[in-house]
């Protein structure tokens, strides 16, 4: 395509080429080539494939070479400040890392029998008990990969315990500030979802619920805090409204760090509840997972949980796989042990005290920016914020100036943006959760550049228009992306020429 | 406290800021019945160095394949990682970044992600790959339920190959189980140890919506896919291959070549740790048509405004975030990071290695169970083609076991626990990490004195 720029002065660095765009034939990094390997005579040469064609022919330096060029295009939280709302992005320590590489628990089997694995066996147990403390509720199933597994297996408790009582029931209350694998997890568990708005306020009032609880609805979904922030303060008037109609209440733990030592949802009516350990439990969010998303019952579900589960005999911990009632596997194996390691490690690291420590700063640093920034932008709603702070950019908009482009004129300034537009009922949402492992010089630092934004948004708005100026790409064509699909590189496929 | 920077001197000033005298104001209107309960009751935090030292104190107690002899697969596979993978995915820029939601930034993460679609792709010669998923097991049941948005609402039966591993099997009945209308019907394995294609000949019909068998399957049989593409051609039912050691790929025709509608499996042993069996990822790779229905993150090319390329998460009204309800999956995650180590990983061996190591393997394999049948007396249980990973029939398991535990081997897997058949099955994986002298030393102790 067409030269970037023709001035001289500006970087004349190459754009990274693909791996499939450079390399020589017959190169590897492999170094077993000289090992016996014939297979004529061993399978049959109708079931062999020859070459695979466009796989990489490159040599370890190149490989390092590539792929450390490509790590300098990411913003991440160790380069950078990374406020991104509901995501958590706090500090992932380094030593939850050297110990998840330990070959005790990378390099183990997960069907070598358990008298093999004991010490992994008695950390999950240890790490249940310690969910289980930390939310305030009875049991603790840690198969689930991810938050929105681990909703799609609450749900399924639900259906299950529900079940057995009659009838599974057929909907779902899920209110409009949920995130969106609310709903998509209940269409996957056979429910079909009914929205309630949330207040003027903010939040859900339990007379909103009332209105629609009735015996066809199975559960109430609800996040508490609840994406714009705010302590859903009507939690326990609603789980009574819905444990009086014979439901059940879910609560999506997202943003449990806020309320680590503040408040446990175990005493909040909820029944079932699941956890982001990426979140909360500072394990790496890797770009996009793995995560772990463990789900926390109280007593009357417990027969439904995922199977095998953890037993303690004796001294002993076993595996057992009889639980008739058991919604079964929801996925291979333990789940995702090497995260839930890292979790039970920054457990250990901070200790009871240390988690509430975590909360509480949390809580502190989102009302710092909420009040150094609500006399230049536009604060969603009033009442006191918890972990993270919702804006809008009603305020901007009179020059033009929208939430995606203070976004991405962040990006000029050194900072992750917010999460943007969502929740979906706050029009143009800037979400801000600067979580507790930043300094309030990080924040002020962060605070200055939103309040030039605000400034250049008025004095020039086409600069932040066109933001951003100083990332390795500016804004991507992605109507051209969705329009005529390219998901794989193939000879002649580039854009690039 | 730890990982919290802030000064005494630092909070105040906040506090003052806020407007407030102390920390707890922020949270009065939370209800005190909840405020007062919430204390939690674990021990104070623990230094560093005793972090570290309780945490290799747990380690030593479990056996690993650093001190023992694994001849374990199963799904999960104990193969060589070249230093270069664990120093890409250990760079913080890649680990600690979010989900690329704002592409300017996060090129990185993007372009790798592309490039494992690539790869993944290549490897099972199918035309287009997601971005990864949580694992094997759940990306089969996500083919299963690709398959139900595709196919019309009189097909409703699934057959599934009783060779498809245990699990997968497990968590396709889970996340089928509350769905309307889908029946889940078990297919059987014949002598040579693949599905019972007579079987399943009997059972097609035209309310089939799909087929799903092991490649290789969970016996380590490399199962004719050629026959059973045929056989669900000519009823309509679309054929899902599931594989859980996608090395095999390196070697054998992938599943593209037989017209596979849907080919998923696990990517472990594609350069990530056994970690117990997770993290790792499920890769979900199909036909191009079916593209605007398929679960989790995509990754599309692009250009800037500057006419420069670039990536972005693209088709994304089949998702979640934005279709909520109506999404394709509920998933929101893509087992990144995982991800981008096979591709790493992929990088390394270089079409010539992955075709090499894939040879070791079946080498490896092969000559261990012949060494097994001639010196240690086990039997041949199906008489299938194989990868690295075959089934030896075996009296007196338990005896073999202790044996074998004695000197630091597992031998392999019980069966009997999923195929009470199978009583005296054993799993036997050989991969390149099992040296000749420990295959000897495996073969000699089923021996027995």
């Amino acid at each position: 395509m067409s030269e970037p720029s023709q001035d001289p002065k500006r970087s004349r660095v190459a754009a990274p080429k693909l791996l499939f765009e450079t390399g020589s034939s017959g190169r590897s990094a492999f170094d077993g080539s000289t090992e016996r390997g014939p297979v004529e005579g061993v399978l049959p040469p109708a079931l062999l494939r020859g070459d695979i064609p466009g796989f990489p022919e490159l040599g370890e330096l190149e490989v390092l070479r590539h792929f450390t060029g490509l790590s300098q295009r990411n913003f991440a939280i160790e380069s950078q400040f990374y406020p991104l709302g509901s995501c958590t992005m706090k500090y992932n320590p380094k030593i939850n890392e050297a110990v998840a590489r330990l070959p005790g628990f990378a390099q183990i089997h997960p069907l070598a029998s358990p008298e093999l694995l004991q010490g992994a066996l008695a950390l999950l147990h240890h790490l249940e008990q310690m969910l289980a403390e930390i939310s305030g509720m009875e049991y603790v199933s840690l198969q689930p990969s991810a938050g929105a597994q681990g909703e799609l297996t609450g749900l399924m408790l639900i259906r299950a315990y529900l079940s057995e009582r009659g009838a599974p029931r057929k909907q779902i209350i899920v209110p409009d500030t949920a995130h969106g694998t609310n709903p998509a997890s209940s269409t996957l568990c056979g429910y079909d979802v009914i929205q309630v708005s949330s207040s003027a306020r903010g939040v859900i009032d339990a007379s909103a619920i009332e209105k629609v609880m009735d015996e066809n609805v199975a559960a109430v979904m609800i996040t508490n805090p609840n994406t714009l922030g705010l302590f859903e303060t009507q939690i326990e008037a609603i789980a009574k409204v819905v444990h009086g109609k014979g439901g059940l209440v879910y609560l999506d733990g997202a943003n449990l760090n806020a309320l680590m030592g503040i408040a446990k949802p175990g005493h909040m009516g909820v029944d079932v509840l699941h956890m982001n350990l990426h979140k909360t439990f500072s394990t790496p969010h890797g770009g996009g997972g793995p995560g772990a998303g463990p789900v926390a019952v109280q007593a009357p579900l417990r027969d439904y949980l995922p199977a095998p589960r953890i037993v303690k005999s004796g001294d002993q911990f076993q595996l057992q796989e009889d639980f008739p009632k058991s919604i079964g596997r929801v996925r291979s194996f333990f789940g995702n042990f090497g995260i839930l390691v890292r979790a039970y490690t920054y457990i250990l690291s901070l200790g009871g005290d240390g988690l509430e420590d975590a909360s509480r700063m949390a809580l502190l640093n989102a009302n710092y920016i909420r009040k150094k920034l609500e006399k230049s932008y536009q604060i969603a709603y009033d009442d006191p914020c918890m972990h993270e702070c919702i804006f809008t950019d009603r305020l901007q908009h009179r020059n033009g100036v929208t939430t995606l482009d203070i976004a991405k004129r962040l990006l000029d300034y050194g900072y992750h943006p917010p999460t943007i537009y969502f929740p979906l009922v706050v029009a143009g949402a800037l979400m801000i959760e600067p979580t507790e492992t930043e300094t309030p010089e990080t924040l002020d630092g962060f605070i200055e550049a939103m309040l030039e934004i605000a400034r250049e948004a008025k004095e020039d708005p086409e600069l932040v228009k066109s933001a951003p100026y100083s990332t390795p790409v500016r804004r991507l064509d992605e109507a051209r992306a969705a329009r005529k699909p390219v998901l794989r590189w193939e000879p002649g496929s580039s854009n690039q020429s | 406290m730890r990982y919290t920077p802030h000064t005494p001197a630092d909070k105040e000033r906040m506090l003052q800021t806020v407007g407030l005298h102390a920390i707890e104001e922020l949270y009065q209107h939370i209800p005190r019945t909840l405020r007062e309960r919430a204390r939690i009751d674990l021990p104070p935090g623990l230094s560093e160095l005793a972090v570290r030292r309780r945490m290799a104190n747990l380690a030593a107690q479990n056996a690993s394949a650093a001190d023992w002899s694994f001849f374990l697969g199963g799904g999960i596979y104990n193969h060589f990682i070249p230093t270069a993978v664990d120093a890409v995915i250990s760079r913080s820029e890649f680990s600690t970044s979010y989900t690329p939601y704002q592409p300017e930034v996060s090129q990185g993460t993007l372009q790798a992600l592309f490039e494992f679609q690539t790869l993944i792709c290549q490897l099972t010669g199918m035309e287009v790959s997601n971005a990864a998923m949580y694992d094997g097991a759940s990306a089969a049941a996500e083919a299963v339920l690709l398959s139900r948005r595709l196919q019309p609402s009189g097909r409703r039966r699934v057959l599934i190959s009783r060779a498809v591993h245990p699990h997968y099997r497990q968590v396709i009945s889970t996340y089928l189980r509350n769905l309307q209308n889908v029946h889940l019907e078990e297919v059987s394995f014949d002598a040579s140890g693949a599905t019972d294609t007579a079987e399943l000949k009997r059972h097609l019909d035209d309310q089939s919506m799909c087929v799903v068998v092991g490649y290789p399957n969970f016996f380590g049989v490399i199962e004719d896919l050629a026959q059973i593409k045929s056989a669900c051609a000519r009823v309509g039912a679309q054929l899902v291959s599931v594989t859980t050691e996608p090395l095999a790929l390196g070697l054998i025709k992938p599943p593209g070549e037989f017209g596979v509608d849907i080919a998923v499996g696990e990517g472990q042993s594609l350069g990530v740790p056994m970690n117990l069996g997770g993290p790792a990822f499920g890769f979900f790779a199909c036909q191009k048509k079916f593209v605007r229905n398929i679960p989790g993150r995509l990754i599309g090319e692009t250009v800037d405004t500057e006419g420069r390329r670039g990536f972005v998460l693209t088709l994304a009204t089949r998702e979640q975030h934005i279709r909520r309800e109506k999404a394709t999956s509920n998933i929101c995650t893509s087992q990144t990071l995982c991800a981008l180590g096979a591709t790493v990983f992929m990088s390394l061996l270089g079409k010539s290695g992955i075709r090499r190591l894939a040879e070791i393997n079946v080498a490896r394999a092969h000559d261990a169970f012949a060494q097994l049948v001639r010196k240690a007396k086990l039997e041949t249980m199906f008489s299938g083609p194989y990868f690295n990973e075959f089934v030896a029939r075996a009296k007196n398991l338990d005896e073999i076991f202790d044996r074998c535990a004695a000197q630091k081997i597992v031998p392999g897997i019980k069966l009997g626990q999923w195929y009470p058949e199978l009583q005296d099955g054993l799993l036997v994986c050989v991969t390149e990490m099992n040296e000749n002298e420990e295959v000897e030393k495996l073969v000699r102790t089923i021996a027995g004195p």
